[in-house]
């Protein structure tokens, strides 16, 4: 089972080795992990997804707020939030296939940021069942480099995970 | 006026009240050193690093403040990794502090770095590298903080050289600012009456005290609730003189090498309250044979072990002194019921006198606590010998067993008492010990003498590392390896060549007489057992085994 968290933390150098730290350590696994300053340049959010059962996500939640450098932790449910991911793909592209890679890049509203005599760079944005139906479709051309920055996820609505200030 | 950085430090210590430093200096640590000369603070110089973490942990332990101890960069650093280590597993609150080379040069491995931040990370309740003199008062404060509030633990402080040249004005903060660190105190009002209600109709409870008692103060609220429910008791090695050993309700210590009477209490009860414990291993045996036939209430300030080991029924997180107090009010009067009656006999059961022609250590260690009145204050190593000691030596007082629970760290106990007898100089403080724990810090005698503490010591002699040679035995089918010494030294001409009276004795009918001049002498002193290698700590619960399950239980 597979889960989003939100994780906001300082943003402090040293935080995201204590966090990769602790999943090492706790024995748990992560998916994926991408880290970004949010509105606030003090605070970083952090979106990971855990791979593991209930029990597992329950250890993951609490010993993450045990750190002092997190402020707080979110579980992000799939049905009220949106979660995208960007990949970069370079295909192989000979002349012959590349009308076909624009098709289907088109299909998917992916862009072609960059083009060579023999290849093609993909930028597609979206979520994962998108993202691997995308990879499929290029994979008979020839997949040279892939490369994802991690899902990203916030809450549908007004809804949002912001740190509550008191003085 | 500007002050350094290193000035600024020792400032915000003394502002934060510390009156003793345990440590080792070093070239990244000058400057503090040379600081710590204007102050009012005292130092006191042990013979390794490691003897000084222990050593602030052991005055932490006992007097409830945060212990501090300091080292230089690099191998001073490292040194202190087992203390700071030991401190954590047992949530011991202690400050360490530590040199580190000048910031330009960071992580160039030049002579005598090591990041120790990065290393302490999974055994700290947090740490800093300090990257500005002008952080330095708030990184101290909020390390105190961080240190003695909710569950307490050790936090490590690395000061770069060159900050600590750093001129600054000095302000120390007035408040605390931690986003991410909120420790909760109040235990839910619904959860407290759900626990209470639980109590009112079990028919076979038991209080499982840990050491969050000692912790939080929260022995007098133990005994009221215990009293006034007429509910058994047993403790954890961590909840040692929780709960007075001498108290008809005590049921003993539950574990590996629990006693028999706790052990079975805990087996067929139908309600456990965990209070201040966290269902470690060797406390629990095989998670499921723990409790088989009960509810658990499960109070603890940490949230993160409320379901870590075991499955609770009413979890309850706060400060086990208040959910206590508040719980008591809701909990029934009740008299002494057949519960009662059962569990008393289960402790008629397991405690047996000893006659023995050969010089027993749990003769020794029950002699001891006669002629103290489990009233004095016990450090162990790690052993056989810590075993005994919690379970025969009849603790009265909280925060008067001093010994390393979670990590098991041998050459923890006579660094202890060091830091215990200075924060309380007029109590007794005894090590017990074994002759391998005792090799590995053995050189902190003279920290002891230098200072004038009167620390005893009793050393279990056995030539060897009994306690691995019980592990052999067992699991190993005999095939003794490296439990051995073939050589050991005269630790009586050892300890004399300190300038500590030392005596050895190696018959039972010497014991008494032994003990009383260990009790009467006013400064350290030595008594050597000579016991034997193959006597075994029982009971002993085997790897996998329900707590139930003992062998010699
Ligand atoms: C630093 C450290 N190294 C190794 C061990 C493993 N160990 C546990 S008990 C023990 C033997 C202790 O021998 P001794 O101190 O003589 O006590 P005894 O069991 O003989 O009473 C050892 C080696 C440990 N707990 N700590």
């Amino acid at each position: 089972m597979k889960t989003t968290l939100s994780v906001l933390v300082e943003n402090h150098p040293g935080v995201l080795s204590r966090i990769a730290g602790l999943f090492s350590r706790r024995g748990f696994n992560i998916d994926s992990l991408a880290v970004g300053t949010t509105e606030n340049p003090d605070i970083s959010r952090m979106t990971i997804v855990v791979e593991g059962d209930e029990y597992v996500v329950e250890q993951v939640k609490k010993q993450l707020n045990k750190l002092v450098d997190v402020i707080k932790v979110s579980k992000i449910s799939p049905e009220d939030s949106v979660t995208r991911e960007l990949i970069l793909i370079k295909v192989d592209a000979e002349p012959q296939v590349r009308s076909e890679i624009i098709h289907i890049s088109e299909i998917f509203r992916a862009n072609i940021v960059d083009v060579s005599r023999k290849s093609m760079t993909i930028e597609l944005t979206g979520d994962k069942d998108k993202i691997s139906a995308f990879e499929e479709l290029l994979k008979p051309f020839g997949i040279k480099e892939l490369v994802r920055t991690g899902v990203i996820a916030v809450n549908r609505g007004t809804n949002t995970i912001k740190i509550e200030e008191e003085d | 006026m500007l002050i350094t950085g290193a000035q600024a430090l020792i400032k915000s210590l003394e502002l934060e009240k510390v009156e003793i430093i345990f440590g080792y200096p070093g070239g990244a640590i000058l400057p503090v050193y040379d600081s710590l000369n204007h102050s009012e603070i005292k130092h006191i110089l042990t013979r390794s690093e490691q003897g000084a973490a222990h050593a602030a942990s052991g005055y932490a332990r006992v007097s409830g403040k945060v212990g501090v101890c300091m080292a230089t960069s690099g191998p001073g650093a490292t040194n202190l990794v087992t203390g700071i280590a030991t401190a954590y597993m047992d949530s011991i609150p202690i400050v360490a502090i530590t040199g580190q080379v000048s910031t330009a040069v960071i992580g160039r491995d030049v002579f005598q770095e090591v990041d120790i931040t990065g290393a302490t990370a999974p055994f700290t309740k947090h740490n800093y590298l300090i990257k500005k003199a002008e952080d330095i008062p708030r990184i101290i404060k909020e390390a105190f903080f961080i240190a003695s509030t909710g569950r307490p633990g050790p936090v490590l402080i690395d000061l770069p050289k060159d900050i600590a040249d750093t001129k600054i004005e000095f302000e120390y903060p007035k408040k605390i600012t931690l986003r991410g660190y909120k420790p909760n105190i109040i235990g839910h009002p619904l959860q407290i009456s759900r626990a209470a209600e639980a109590i009112n109709k079990a028919k076979r409870p038991v209080i499982c005290a840990g050491g969050g008692i000692n912790t939080a103060g929260a022995e007098k609220e133990l005994k009221k609730l215990a009293e006034k429910a007429h509910i058994p008791v047993v403790t954890t090695l961590m909840g040692t003189g929780a709960f007075s050993a001498k108290h008809s309700l005590y049921m003993g210590m539950i574990g590996m090498h629990g006693i028999s009477s706790a052990n079975k209490t805990v087996s067929v009860s139908d309600l456990i309250i965990a209070v201040g414990a966290r269902f470690g291993d060797r406390a629990t045996g095989k998670v499921e044979g723990f409790g088989p036939k009960a509810k658990i209430i499960h109070i603890d300030i940490d949230p993160a072990e409320i379901g870590k080991n075991v499955q609770v029924h009413i979890p309850i997180v706060g400060d086990v002194k208040q959910i206590l107090d508040e719980m008591i009010k809701s909990v029934e009067l009740k008299g002494s019921t057949d519960w009662n009656k059962y569990t008393d006999g289960l402790k008629e059961e397991c405690f047996d006198d000893i006659n023995d022609s050969y010089l027993n250590p749990v003769e020794v260690i029950r002699c001891l606590s006669n002629k103290t009145k489990g009233e004095v204050i016990i450090t162990t190593e790690v052993g056989c010998h810590q075993m005994w000691a919690a379970q025969h030596y009849e603790f009265t007082k909280p925060r008067t067993f001093i010994s390393s629970g979670g990590l098991g760290t041998m050459g923890y106990g006579l660094p202890a008492a060091i830091g215990a007898q200075i924060a309380q100089e007029d109590n007794m403080v005894i090590n017990i010990c074994g002759d391998g724990s005792f090799q590995m810090n053995l050189t902190e005698m003279a920290t002891a003498i230098e200072n004038n503490l009167p620390v005893k010591i009793v050393l279990f002699n056995n030539r060897g590392l009994g306690l691995v040679r019980q592990l052999q035995e067992f699991y190993c089918e005999k095939r003794y390896n490296q439990v051995h010494f073939s050589f050991v030294p005269d630790f009586v001409k050892l300890t004399e060549s300190y300038g500590i009276k030392a005596v050895r004795i190696k018959k039972p009918e010497e014991i008494p007489k032994a003990i009383d001049s260990l009790i009467s002498e006013k400064g350290p002193f030595l008594l050597e057992c000579m016991v034997d290698i193959d006597k075994n700590v029982y009971p002993m619960v085997l790897n996998g085994s329900s707590i139930n399950d003992m062998i010699g239980g």
